[in-house]
């Protein structure tokens, strides 16, 4: 059943002039028919698009498959997918009910594939561990201060961030995602969660009469580059589960076939999505300003292309600093590098301010979803459900979406558990779960930022989605009565190469701003080389014939890996070759691709990108001293000559009371010493303490 | 002088005893940072994994196993906890059961092949292995060395950089083809020797689920350098590491006068 993406595809090569017909065949001077060599030479070597059963190679080969029992299968060990595991244990222990919960992770460990900023809002983690902190969760750097710019080639101009814009982080912490991803496995693991890093969930396994999803199955491992089996074959397991969750992050790879099987779009809009980058920078320590956190638009981005930028000083005890990049997949100029515009974007003097004298650590990339509500497909199918970035609940304005990650974990988890117990097939209180919660109100109320970039048929691009933020959203905080519509696919949106200009981009100088490969370099990634690639094509003459002529490969510009390039054969004639092995699971071709010709499927468990997130800081392991009591206290105070009563920040620990000028600060400027005193709450309504001396 | 047992043939016997050495080091594909204080490169939160060489030593154990040629396999570690994993990926490789050396992280990172290769004489002594076979060299330190000193601890003959094991002409003793600077030598060796595997011994399998999920039910013992009675003193002392200098920009010349012209100019030809 071809979907309407191939169907359109199909057509539009239809239309394109052929002297040979598809099948090769062509008509020769004397009038014969006779068969030509290929139109291209074959790309694709993967099983999904090979059947092995019609393969000679394969014919001896026994492809029967373990099979393992579970209850509840996770396929994805990010912030979603252990929120559900970690609720499910709860929840077990909880109402004395048992249950076998398998995470599959494709990362070599947990946490290794997970790329983000990250600036999070802890309520997700709050409502899942309320004692977080004394289990010890990385949470180090609250932020201290937040800033928004606006820049154009010369200057950045504060633009002000006033409280309840999306924009604005106090409360919130500045972590290294993949640290606490790496926590939550261990959270789960210790309630008895069975966790699987190293694996990758392949197949989705359906019932007999294929109505319900039953299961997956793993990867297969040893297959050789052209197809064939090594020595080293072997056929990956069956987990046979009464319900699945998709945790695959943006964009996965099963839950696009799910959402294609089910049609689970059905009545929605299509997803839209953004690539974010990331890298980590060592500064020099008179630039750091542990916990500050800045956001910014602009240069280089032109108006009409979405993005943004965001810089997050960590406070872990040395200079550490994730800058990151994040550009709209909808952009129309096929020319348009957004790996380049990140690194021209660093020579930006308000940025290379605070990056000069640093030295680049990491780097990484993500596509990530920014359609919010609009696009939220249906969560829900015979079999399972879709948690988090899968689903896609990102807060595009806030830059956000870990909290609502972990927030639908949980209540998937608890859907999960009551169609467990009740013999349920399909989830479905988990759906009306998530729109009941503060994840749909939040995602509801910011529906519609991103679109606004659109306003006016994108004429005024970011300037009309700014404007849109500040002077309509500030006020209606998302009650207007309208909702404004995406517009269709990004890969749609993709003008051909001839009616755009090209791109100039300056050459990396290699102390700001680097070269693509020595950036893949930093991600770490690997992949065993003899096995087919993973990046699929429905149809290998297409990229040739569509891509290349009419686009001009775009393919490898919005790869931020360099897997795709098209190199010249004798002939003079170019062909795609794709360099699999540099892949970093990004997902992005596999979204932008005009023709959607790109199916990225899983490779072996254990390989791709390894971030590091996970840091196991000695300085985590000073206790905190014992804290009484802490909170706002209302001092009478006398400063040059004015009086008057002023909040200020208390902790009243060991007998002593220390009173800060804020939450934030890191030394108290006044402590009184109260011995012989207790603390006892006072029986007034107003719900205050009260110490007695 | 050869140490000959007096052993049965190798193919009426139960079959050898191997022992397998396993070193978790930094993963192959990972971009190393040398630490600010240039003592050491970073290794906190960087991806480990098996040494490669090791890998192949395993699976060579396992293969011997398969061919009836080795009745039980024992994989060693010597490093911190998270060695562990490693030995649990040998394990779902085929290995029978494991022993983990564990260190503390203190004396981790003045740890020397001297160390280990004491370590595993000690431990030899105990389990009386038929055969260890080693990973020729390990991929951070490059230091080639634990093998040769294990041999000579324990006065048995050593076949290193193997690319082929296999019984002798009267199944007495083992044919090792190993890879040498002139070609292939191939020499005989009786039991108990050390082997240490070079890169075309053979080509590992996976480690694959269901395997691992078995491999969580065998046993994995832990042992300490003190109950061993080796000390860890280090006798060497790292006193810098740095990044290889940056390479220098080269200049291409279009004719061979322009060429020697270079190298007059650099003094290099008269």
């Amino acid at each position: 059943m071809l979907s309407s993406s191939r169907a359109a595809l199909v057509a539009a090569a239809a239309k394109l002039p052929r002297l040979v017909t598809r099948y090769g065949y062509c008509t020769t001077a004397a009038g014969e028919r006779q068969q030509q060599k290929p139109l291209s030479p074959k790309i694709t070597t993967h099983p999904t698009r090979n059947d092995r059963a019609k393969d000679p190679r394969w014919k001896d080969i026994d492809m029967t498959r373990a099979a393992d029992e579970a209850d509840v299968v996770i396929v994805g060990g990010g912030p979603a997918g252990l929120s559900a595991a970690c609720r499910l244990a709860q929840l077990n222990a909880e109402k004395g009910t048992e249950m076998r919960i398998v995470v599959l992770e494709k990362a070599s460990s947990v946490g290794a594939h997970i790329m983000s900023g990250a600036c999070l809002d802890p309520k997700g983690l709050v409502e899942l561990f309320p004692d977080w902190q004394e289990r010890g969760a990385p949470l180090h750097t609250p932020v201290t201060g937040d800033k928004f710019y606006m820049l154009t080639e010369k200057r950045a101009i504060p633009l002000p961030l006033l409280p309840g814009m999306p924009m604005h982080n106090h409360g919130n912490y500045i972590v290294r995602l993949g640290n606490v991803v790496a926590w939550l496995g261990e959270q789960a693991e210790s309630l008895g969660v069975e966790v699987y890093p190293g694996v990758a969930a392949a197949e989705v396994l359906y019932t007999e009469d294929g109505s319900a999803v039953k299961g997956v199955a793993t990867n297969d491992v040893g297959i050789a580059k052209d197809g064939s089996p090594k020595d080293s074959f072997e056929r990956g397991m069956e987990f046979h589960c009464k319900q699945l969750i998709i945790a695959e992050g943006t964009h996965g790879h099963l839950a696009k076939h799910l959402i294609n099987r089910y049609d689970l779009r059905a009545g929605r809009e299509p997803q839209t999505y953004g690539i974010g980058f990331k890298e980590l920078w060592e500064l020099s320590e008179d630039r750091w300003r542990p916990g500050y956190v800045e956001h910014g638009v602009g240069w280089p981005l032109d108006s009409g292309t979405y993005g943004g930028y965001f810089i997050y000083h960590l406070n872990e005890g040395s200079p550490l600093a994730a800058v990151g990049f994040v550009v709209g997949l909808d952009y129309s100029n096929p020319y348009l590098s957004p790996f380049h515009e990140f690194q021209q974007f660093k020579h930006h003097p308000h940025v290379a301010a605070a990056l000069t004298g640093g030295k680049r650590i990491g780097y990484g990339a993500r596509a990530l979803n920014e359609g919010g509500v609009q696009s939220l497909p249906k969560l829900t199918f015979p079999g399972g459900c879709l948690v988090g970035c899968t689903a896609g609940m990102i807060n595009v304005p806030k830059v956000k979406g870990t909290h609502n990650a972990m927030k639908s974990g949980s209540l998937a988890a608890e859907a999960v558990h009551e169609a467990i117990g009740s013999g349920e097939i399909e989830p479905a209180t988990y759906e009306e779960a998530l729109r009941n919660s503060w994840v749909y109100k939040e995602l509801h109320s910011v529906r519609n930022i991103r679109p606004s970039f659109h306003l006016l048929n994108g004429r005024l691009g970011m300037f009309g989605g700014m404007a849109y933020t500040g002077a309509v959203w500030y006020f209606t905080r998302g009650r207007e009565p309208w909702t404004f519509s995406h517009g269709g696919t990004d890969h749609e949106k993709l003008l051909p190469a001839k009616d755009c200009k090209p791109k100039d981009y300056p050459k990396p100088d290699n102390v700001l701003s680097f070269d693509l490969l020595s950036s893949v370099a930093l991600t770490s990634t690997n992949h065993d080389h003899d096995q087919p690639p993973h990046l699929t094509l429905y149809d290998d003459s297409v990229p040739g014939q569509v891509n290349l002529s009419v686009y001009d490969g775009p393919e490898q510009r919005f790869c931020p890996a360099g897997v795709y390039e098209y190199v010249e054969l004798d002939d003079g004639s170019k062909r795609l070759q794709i360099n699999a092995q540099n892949c970093i699971h990004c997902k992005t071709c596999d979204i932008k691709d005009p023709t959607q010709n790109i199916n990225w499927v899983t490779p072996q468990g254990g390989e791709g990108p390894a971030y590091n997130g996970i840091l196991i800081m000695t300085t985590e392991l000073q206790k905190s001293p014992q804290v009484d009591m802490k909170g706002f206290l209302l001092r009478y105070e006398t400063f040059k000559g004015r009086s008057g009563w002023k909040k200020r920040w208390a902790v009243l620990c060991d007998f002593c009371l220390y009173l800060y000028k804020e939450q934030t600060s890191k030394e108290c400027f006044y402590a009184l010493l109260l011995p012989n005193s207790r603390v006892t709450q006072s029986h007034d309504s107003s719900g205050q303490y009260r110490s007695s001396i | 002088y050869i140490h000959i047992i007096n052993k049965a043939d190798m193919a009426a016997s139960k079959g050898l005893k191997i022992l397998v050495g396993c070193k978790r080091v930094i993963d192959y594909a990972v971009k190393v940072r040398v630490k600010p204080d240039r003592s050491g490169v970073v290794t906190e939160g960087v991806k480990h994994s098996m040494n490669p060489f090791d890998e192949i030593a395993v699976e060579e154990a396992v293969r011997m196993k398969e061919k009836k040629l080795a009745g039980e396999a024992v994989a060693i570690s010597v490093g911190p906890p998270q060695s562990q994993e490693t030995l649990r990926t040998a394990l779902a490789m085929g290995i029978d059961r494991a022993i983990h050396v564990e260190i503390p992280l203190a004396q981790l990172e003045k740890l020397q092949p001297i160390h280990v290769s004491k370590l595993l004489a000690k431990v030899c002594e105990s389990e009386k292995p038929d055969l260890v076979i080693l990973g020729k060299q390990a991929i951070d330190d490059d230091c080639n060395q634990t093998g040769q000193m294990l041999a000579a601890l324990l006065d048995w003959p050593q076949a290193t950089f193997a690319s082929k094991i296999e019984p002798s002409q009267d199944s007495k003793q083992l044919r090792v083809t190993r890879e040498v600077d002139g070609g292939m030598e191939t020499i005989d060796v009786s039991v108990p020797a050390v082997v240490t595997s070079d890169l075309r011994l053979n080509e590992p399998r996976y480690a694959t689920l269901p395997n691992i999920m078995k491999a969580k039910k065998k046993p994995l013992a832990k042992m300490s350098p003190d109950q061993l009675g080796v000390d860890l003193q280090p006798r060497q002392e790292v006193i810098s590491v740095e990044d290889p200098p940056v390479r220098k920009a080269g200049a291409k010349v279009e004719s061979v006068e322009d060429l020697v012209g270079k190298l007059r100019e650099k003094g290099l030809v008269k």
